[in-house]
């Protein structure tokens, strides 16, 4: 039973980091309308950067952490400039297309840079595992809850109570009304993408100091995509449930798969089943508005 | 007008016929056949007269086919571009993204290995065999077709990958599991077809009667059904065309081409790997129609031929730079894997943002100044 609540601790953990990357996914879909498959080459870099800072400059992590999120910031607006731009009105496929292209580019740049293998983080803080409730679990692992819980207070609060916030949502729901209003799209536009790049380096650099960067962390990118269709595509509330449910059916699947079924690799390959199943039953997701298509 | 042997100043088509046909002119049809012609028969010669590919002046006709790197190109233009043809029928033709091309190429290099190995079926026709196996299975994972599009079809068929991707190693009685199966190559009439050189012929063949059917499908009320389900899918129901038919028919017919081309890639190496067939060679498939052109048959095996020869180029760029003074670091030498990857992706964008009917637009272009030179009205 140990195992259970060990791996139901580390789901909801897990979960939650999910939810951050897919609220970052959301952002993106919703303001832009563009379906990021870039998103986990979005952590890798955040996370590859921090640590050269870190490792080469050796200034402290605070100092270091703050150069990349200017950095992220930075790439998302030029991404969104240089690359997205150019991609208004192409139709869906196109779109997709060059967030792929982007995906495949920015990966293999990292793993040529960087290097394939994990690299340790720099400690920056100690990292005594904690015991809660006869469970050990790793301070890194809290941490990440508690920043994934104040990343997702701030967005909270960034979109019901700020002017951008309310500028992005205008945007989100009706472009050209949002023009007419005086928002400029284009700055809207831009905002999400450096938003998106900030929070998931963000992430990238938290899930680095637990497990250590590699090319692995853009894999986080893929299983964003059951999180946010089992949430609804276009709501960020969808978007965190959706990646805790994520987080804890895999290590669920994990689990009975470890003590019972013996089949092996589950922990990937569960959420693409659950995904087949929600497209299949409820594309909308759970908490996504329906499309409804009039002539 | 297919009876003319020059085309005449401007685009004059009056008849379904004229618009319809495959070449343009009977020059461009003669000037196909001879070449497809001249490539068998000088792929031919040397086969039944052994050695005349040695000859001092004569040798040098038959080079381009006996040099092994060059023919292995080849091959991989003609297993690549069948695949190529079907994914251009699912995503240019109809509409709808696949991200799981690669596991249906997969499906069919096993598929064929397995029967031929299991209940020894010859070659050729388990190659067939093969699929009409895939285009089965495509016709499962395209189900949801029926219900969603665009960018949910998407994430579907990414889902597809992972499985069948997981399936792969899962399924031992059928792949082999991780250690892969060994597939025999193909023998036809007593002939087995062993050497490079007669592969090639083999698949060459093969290429040429898929592009023909994938060409004059699109002549079909199919075809222009799929077009139809493309261009705006509403209009298309409300003329009749049953869009869930045409959707996951279109799946079928895809994964019928990847997996003969799938097939064909297992028999050519002789040994399927479950590790070949992962997302990244679906995203190559999906580059290799958009660079092509999207929705142009011909566009498939100019995308084709552009990302087999992308890797070349850039190992040979490679090697001109390792050669400089400066440029001699292990962070060249050894970094072509991820140079060939960041040219995949980044032809990927610039093709989008630049060029997005791809090379078959650049094509059209080329001819049309050519055409009309040297005015250019």
């Amino acid at each position: 039973m140990d195992l259970f609540f060990q791996l139901l601790i580390n789901g909801i953990i897990v979960g939650t980091l999910y939810g951050v990357v897919a609220m970052c996914f959301v952002l993106i879909y919703k303001s832009t309308q563009v379906v990021n498959f870039a998103q986990g080459e979005f952590l890798l870099i955040g996370a590859w950067i921090c640590w050269y800072i870190l490792v080469q400059f050796q200034i402290p992590f605070v100092f270091g952490f703050l150069l990349t999120l200017a950095f992220m910031a930075g790439l998302g607006i030029f991404i969104q400039m240089v690359v997205l731009r150019p991609m208004i009105g192409e139709p869906i496929i196109s779109v997709i297309m060059v967030t792929i292209g982007l995906s495949i580019f920015t990966r293999a740049l990292a793993n040529w840079l960087f290097g394939q293998n994990a690299v340790g983080f720099p400690e920056v803080f100690s990292m005594k595992a904690v015991n809660i409730g006869g469970l050990y679990v790793q301070p890194a692992y809290l941490m990440s809850f508690v920043i994934s819980l104040i990343i997702m207070a701030g967005f909270f609060y960034f979109f019901k109570y700020s002017r951008y916030g309310l500028a992005m949502r205008a945007t989100a729901f009706n472009q050209q009304v949002a023009q007419s209003l005086g928002i400029s799209v284009k700055h809207v536009f831009a905002m999400a993408w450096a938003i998106s790049a900030m929070v998931s380096a963000l992430a990238g650099v938290v899930v680095g100091m637990v497990n250590g960067v590699s090319s692995a962390l853009s894999f986080i990118g893929i299983k964003v995509f059951p999180a946010v269709i089992l949430g609804g595509l276009d709501s960020i509330v969808g978007a965190v449930v959706g990646g805790l449910i994520v987080g804890v059916l895999e290590n669920m699947a994990e689990y009975v798969d470890g003590q019972f079924l013996h089949w092996g690799n589950m922990l990937t390959i569960a959420p693409f089943w659950v995904l087949i199943i929600i497209l299949v039953v409820k594309p909308y997701g759970l908490f996504g508005t329906k499309d409804i298509e009039r002539v | 007008m297919a009876t003319m042997s020059l085309r005449p100043c401007g685009d004059f088509r009056t008849t379904y016929r004229q618009d319809t046909a495959i070449f343009d002119t009977r020059n461009s049809r003669w000037a196909m056949i001879l070449f497809l012609a001249a490539v068998y028969v000088l792929v031919l010669i040397p086969i039944l007269a052994p050695g005349i590919e040695e000859t001092p002046v004569l040798g040098s006709l038959f080079w381009p086919f006996y040099n092994a790197q060059y023919l292995s190109l080849a091959i991989q233009v003609c297993y690549w571009g069948i695949a190529a043809l079907g994914l251009n029928i699912l995503v240019g033709f109809t509409g709808q993204i696949s991200l799981g091309h690669a596991a249906f190429f997969g499906i069919g290099a096993f598929a064929s290995a397995y029967l031929n190995n299991t209940y020894g079926i010859p070659v050729v026709v388990s190659i067939l065999l093969a699929g009409i196996v895939t285009a089965i299975v495509g016709l499962f994972f395209g189900s949801p077709a029926a219900r969603i599009k665009g960018l949910y079809l998407a994430i579907a068929t990414l889902a597809a990958q992972f499985i069948i991707e997981d399936l792969f190693i899962r399924l031992e009685w059928f792949t082999g599991g991780s250690s892969g199966s060994l597939a025999n190559p193909i023998a036809l009439f007593g002939v087995t077809f062993d050497t490079d050189q007669k592969f090639f012929l083999f698949a060459l063949t093969l290429t040429i009667i898929l592009y023909v059917l994938a060409a004059n499908l699109m002549r079909t009320r199919d075809g222009r059904a799929f077009v139809a389900v493309r261009d705006h899918y509403l209009s298309a129901e409300v003329m009749g065309i049953n869009l869930t038919k045409y959707r996951i028919l279109s799946f079928g017919i895809s994964a019928f081409y990847a997996g003969i081309g799938g097939a064909l890639y297992g028999h050519y190496l002789g040994f399927v790997s479950a590790e070949g067939f992962t997302i990244l060679l679906s995203i190559q498939f999906l580059g290799i129609i958009i660079i092509g052109g999207l929705g142009s048959v011909m566009g498939a095996m100019l995308g084709t031929i552009f990302m087999v020869l992308l890797p070349v180029v850039m190992a040979g760029g490679v090697d001109v730079i390792a050669a400089t003074e400066w440029g001699n670091t292990p962070m060249i030498t050894n970094g072509l894997a991820f140079f060939k990857e960041m040219a995949i992706g980044a032809a990927i964008i610039l093709f989008l943002i630049f060029e997005p009917d791809g090379l078959a637009h650049r094509w059209r272009l080329i001819k049309a100044y050519w055409k009309l030179y040297p005015f250019s009205y």
